[in-house]
């Protein structure tokens, strides 16, 4: 089977809300200070959907697919170091301002270059603009069945069995390949790149594409604006000579303020 | 070719009740009618959707358009998609809007690829710009750190909308509307997929989302066993629910459908209890509509008080057992 994997490049999610800082002239966030750019965190919980994929068929090929300035190569090779086979890049500056529209757009003409391919893996949303539509779209556009928000997947007799979560449970749903999903974190911690795996990702082919492979498309929606929330901070802090005496008087307060 | 006119709503069913996300779905609907000069009309889709189309005319709607068929009973991509593909070509609607819940996320993206125009997820407000008339949509961005706006001008202009961030109109019984059926003709062996099972993870007490006191822990509680023991005692004696940041799923010290924040449940309870989270953005995001916040946490500099109205900076372990023993002594008065 082949199986095609989207990642994409972003800012380390877990940067403090005080140290995130935007330009809103440009309308873009501005990198943390030493902090390195990471895989958005559900794109490597689609890595590792593809890779229990490939560990339960043999002959299974994991091509990872990524759409960034130059510096996206190195989510590629993680994916890669996982365990991936080979990695596509898309880089060029008329990709820049790419919506979720033209994203999908530039992904789904990508795929279809890459060729044939029974399973294509997306995170479920990504980390930086939380747009959650690109897997979708991506789908929409190939004509494939879709199924977003995933835990599990197992493949037999050329069809997917997945798990898809619900606020109250999951729900299995039977689709015939090609089929594209979009991962959860449910689907387990993602592996380790091991030592072993990093070197032999040095080796693996990575292939780079430009618009001159794929055209930029336009995009459908503009940003108006970013901003950041005004948050009114006016927390009442409760104390006391102890840790159990402000917790008792937190109960007298929340009392008095007849919260319960 | 019509002019496009008119706001559209999906609205979703639960348990064959209107699911809550649909009156706030027709209350943000009506508002952006109303500033349009335009009508509001909504789609209900399901199978035995019976008198619901009614309530939806009490809370806001002119026209709602009934597709009732078996074959719409379980959630299916393909299935819903088709549907509604057929019903906004045939009524040319300016906006369409749906709720971001499990089948908006999946349907909203899809339609929207499909109908040629582009979608925004998630929106925490909407509004017509007075002088161009295009829908302003504003969503939650990294993680909710910033906010940010969008505007489309293809047709339909899409939305879906966060739960619980826009209110329902009250219901009023009076209001006349239009209800109607509509069939999509939809040729169901071209629906691929299908539902196999439905498995309910069930919650023992009150659920989250509905509960008017949340008590929520984070990783800071160490392990799985405080939830089960010092956290449900507290819930059980102020009649809320539990729930946990992303941490303590991840790690399996709760089931995941506890899991509050952008990814899991969002909430907005009366009261809200935070104890040993940091408040990361992706939590604040399915929080931060709470009535009243109250945090306990080791760090004072955690961002969970920056959205707090009380808050005890300490080490929970001390601070909570004094915190529920005098609670259960004021409740007994």
């Amino acid at each position: 089977m082949n199986l095609i994997v989207c990642v994409k490049q972003v800012f380390d999610p877990e940067t403090p809300a005080a140290s995130f800082k935007i330009d809103p002239e440009k309308k873009r966030a501005i990198p943390p200070k030493e902090k390195p750019m990471v895989i958005s965190p559900y794109d490597e919980s689609a890595v590792e959907a593809a890779l229990k994929v490939k560990d339960a068929n043999a002959g299974t090929k994991v091509t990872v697919l990524s759409m960034g300035g130059d510096s996206a190569k190195e989510v590629i090779k993680h994916g890669l170091a996982m365990g991936g086979d080979e990695g596509v890049q898309l880089t060029d500056p008329a990709f820049d301002d790419s919506d979720s529209f033209a994203t999908a757009s530039i992904l789904a003409e990508a795929i279809k270059k890459i060729g044939p391919c029974d399973i294509i893996f997306c995170g479920r949303q990504e980390a930086d603009w939380d747009a959650g539509q690109v897997g979708s779209g991506i789908a929409e556009l190939l004509g494939i069945p879709s199924v977003t928000a995933i835990k599990k997947i197992q493949v037999k007799d050329g069809t997917a069995v997945v798990e898809r979560i619900l606020p109250d449970g999951y729900e299995v749903v039977e689709v015939p390949l090609p089929v594209l999903v979009t991962v959860s974190n449910e689907i387990g911690e993602p592996r380790y790149a091991t030592l072993k795996g990093i070197m032999a990702a040095a080796k693996k082919k990575v292939t780079n594409w430009s618009s001159k492979d794929v055209p930029a498309v336009a995009a459908k929606n503009k940003m108006l604006k970013l901003f950041i929330p005004v948050r009114e901070a006016k927390c009442e802090f409760i104390t006391g000579e102890t840790p159990e005496e402000a917790g008792a008087k937190l109960a007298v307060r929340l009392r008095e303020a007849k919260l319960f | 070719m019509s002019e496009n006119k008119g706001v559209l709503i999906v609205g979703e069913l639960l348990e064959g009740k209107l699911a809550s996300i649909t009156g706030e779905l027709l209350g943000i609907g009506r508002k952006l009618a109303d500033s349009l000069g335009q009508n509001l009309s909504a789609v209900l889709i399901g199978s035995g959707v019976g008198d619901l189309a009614n309530e939806a005319v009490a809370l806001g709607a002119d026209k709602v358009y009934v597709i009732d068929n078996p074959m719409f009973k379980d959630y299916l991509t393909d299935a819903y998609v088709g549907a509604l593909e057929k019903l906004v070509k045939e009524t040319n609607p300016e906006i369409v809007l749906l709720g971001q819940t499990a089948t908006g996320r999946d349907l909203g993206p899809r339609l929207g690829f499909r109908l040629g125009t582009g979608v925004t997820l998630d929106c925490v407000a909407l509004a017509i710009d007075p002088e161009t008339k295009l829908m302003q949509k504003t969503k939650p961005v990294y993680g909710g750190n910033a906010l940010a706006m969008y505007v489309g001008e293809d047709r339909p202009q899409m939305a879906t909308i966060r739960v619980k961030s826009m209110e329902p109109l009250p219901k009023d019984a009076s209001r006349k509307g239009e209800v109607k059926a509509f069939d999509p003709a939809l040729d169901a062996s071209k629906v691929r997929g299908k539902m196999v099972n439905r498995v309910k993870e069930e919650v023992a007490g009150i659920k989250l989302e509905d509960a008017a006191v949340v008590i929520c822990g984070g990783r800071g509680m160490g392990g799985p066993d405080p939830f089960k023991t010092v956290l449900a005692d507290l819930a059980k004696m102020l009649n809320g629910a539990v729930g946990a940041t992303r941490p303590p799923c991840d790690s399996g010290w709760v089931p995941t459908i506890n899991q509050i924040g952008l990814t899991g449940k969002i909430v907005a309870p009366t009261l809200y209890i935070g104890i040993a989270l940091s408040g990361s953005s992706q939590h604040l995001a399915g929080m931060t509509g709470s009535k009243n916040i109250v945090a306990i946490n080791k760090d004072g500099e955690a961002n969970i008080f920056g959205v707090s109205h009380f808050g005890v900076v300490g080490d929970y372990k001390k601070v909570l057992p004094a915190f529920v023993a005098k609670c259960k002594e004021l409740v007994a008065k």
